[in-house]
């Protein structure tokens, strides 16, 4: 059962047989978190740094959770209040951290390909919690643990996928991810946020929300950063959420059966409405319990065992 | 793996046969079954323990809680192993506070998977008393465990192993003693 892959840096060129056997593994492991003692002693003596140089309440709260559940000896470490305001270079403070013995880093950084330049430097296994505007590969499996929950298989699923796609590290993880697992992958949103030769990656790309809805089996739905308005990418919320916003009139019009997701934080009003959000169709709240199970699976499958 | 037949203890029906005074014995001793619950350990402890159930149903005429254990997660060499081995889900539908549990597995040789059933189980809630039954015994404990119920004890050497083949999984029923060429573990 052993992964092909020595970190989880991106999904990109991360194999089938893999993908299969960390969400067959997180499965098992949903099983743990029903348990009334919900701890399992699988990563005794081993032990994670959480390394957040930028904020993240869920992903941090989920990784957390999931390395207690294993029962791993955990340091948190955030940039607020570390050494790296006093100018220490990543290499320096990752190496300083090591120095004391740890087993794996799960990083978060706003350098696109941070994770995988620590690589170079580090003898620890190192798991990208997103990097940037590149990946955020747990994210993306913990929403194909969901589809794949829901609908039983990936194969040949519509996925649609609608925002920001061009500053979406979870976009691209999915992006990777679902093609790789044989789903039809489709991204809608206003042309300043797909970015260019996109359709390279086997996906394809629709202007018209309505368009995508009258076939979509899955509909992901991203968030919109707000600091990125007036900027030229959108006029102004309400023009978005009229185009592109999952509202409960457009819901209204689709008669068929579809699967909401969204990775959060959300935007209540603006990329979906509070009726979307909490009605029957949306798996949001299932999204994250799926977060701890696919993240145990990870953990699991990168850092139990002894490196060979 | 490969491995060579040595010997055929027992066919279908010298299992079934096993199966059914394992079953007797449980009744028995534990007076009854009204507190009683079987949990099997993955893989083939599960079989074992559905079929137990299913001898007991027709002796006491009632239905027969049955759980699934899988100990990967608990097993002691998981450290040391360079095989991470596939973790499967565990079932157990029912409260096991203040019942009777019997654990049922298909051979006890080190007692370390016994043993991580144990920490598991204890996991799932405090229950009145764990009992152990097994359908072989083979001998060279590595932990000071022993089983309460045991269907046949069949010492083998080192080298030597057990494979107790069930229906559900092998497409046969049987207990063959079988000459083992080892692929490193670890």
């Amino acid at each position: 059962m052993n992964l092909s892959i020595k970190h989880l840096l991106g999904l990109e060129g991360v194999p089938k047989d893999d993908i299969n056997t960390i969400l067959d593994t997180a499965f098992s492991f949903r099983e743990v978190l029903e348990r009334p003692v919900k701890k399992v002693p699988t990563l005794q003596g081993k032990t994670v740094v959480n390394l957040f140089f930028e904020p993240s309440t869920r992903t941090r709260i989920s990784f957390e959770l999931a390395e207690k559940r294993l029962s791993a000896d955990i340091v948190n470490f955030s940039a607020s209040v570390s050494s790296l305001r006093k100018g220490e270079s990543l290499k320096d403070t990752v190496q300083n951290i090591l120095a004391m013995k740890v087993d794996t880093i799960v990083m978060r950084h706003s350098d696109p390909g941070a994770a995988r330049l620590l690589t170079r430097f580090v003898d620890a296994v190192v798991i990208n919690a997103g990097d940037g505007t590149h990946e955020h590969p747990t994210q993306a499996l913990l929403d194909m643990m969901s589809m794949r929950e829901k609908l039983g298989t990936l194969e040949k699923v519509n996925v649609a996928i609608v925002g920001d796609i061009k500053h979406s590290r979870v976009a691209l993880s999915n992006i990777y991810g679902l093609t790789t697992m044989g789903a039809n992958v489709v991204v809608c949103g206003p042309p300043t946020f797909i970015p260019f030769g996109i359709e390279k990656l086997g996906v394809k790309v629709m202007y018209d929300l309505d368009e995508v809805l009258q076939f979509a089996d899955v509909v992901m739905v991203l968030r919109i950063q707000k600091e990125r308005m007036g900027k030229g990418f959108f006029p102004s919320l309400r023009e978005y959420r009229k185009q592109f916003g999952l509202t409960r009139e457009r819901l209204e019009k689709v008669r068929r059966k579809l699967i909401i997701m969204h990775p959060g934080p959300m935007n209540r009003g603006v990329e979906i409405d509070s009726e979307v959000a909490e009605s029957e169709h949306s798996i949001i709240l299932h999204q994250v319990l799926n977060g701890v199970a696919v993240r145990m699976a990870v953990l699991f499958l990168l850092v139990g065992g002894k490196r060979g | 793996m490969k491995e060579k037949v040595k010997f055929k203890v027992a066919d279908e029906k010298s299992l079934d046969r096993t199966i059914t005074r394992l079953a007797h014995e449980i009744v028995e001793r534990c007076r009854g079954i009204d507190d009683v619950v079987l949990v099997g350990i993955r893989t083939r402890g599960e079989f074992v323990a559905r079929r137990i159930a299913g001898k007991i149903e027709k002796i006491e005429n009632v239905k027969m809680p049955v759980g699934v254990l899988d100990v990967v997660l608990y097993r002691d060499d998981i450290r040391i192993r360079t095989k991470i081995p596939k973790v499967q889900v565990s079932d157990i539908p029912f409260e096991i506070d203040d019942k009777t549990v019997i654990l049922i597995d298909d051979v006890i040789y080190t007692g370390r998977t016994v043993r991580a059933a144990l920490d598991a189980l204890v996991d799932y809630g405090r229950p009145a008393k764990i009992q152990l039954a097994v359908l072989v015994d083979r001998g060279n404990r590595e932990m000071p465990i022993k089983a309460d119920y045991v269907g046949i004890n069949l010492p083998v050497s080192v080298g030597e192993e057990i494979r107790v083949k069930m229906r559900e999984v092998d497409g046969e029923d049987g207990i063959f003693i079988v000459e083992v060429v080892h692929e490193s573990q670890y």
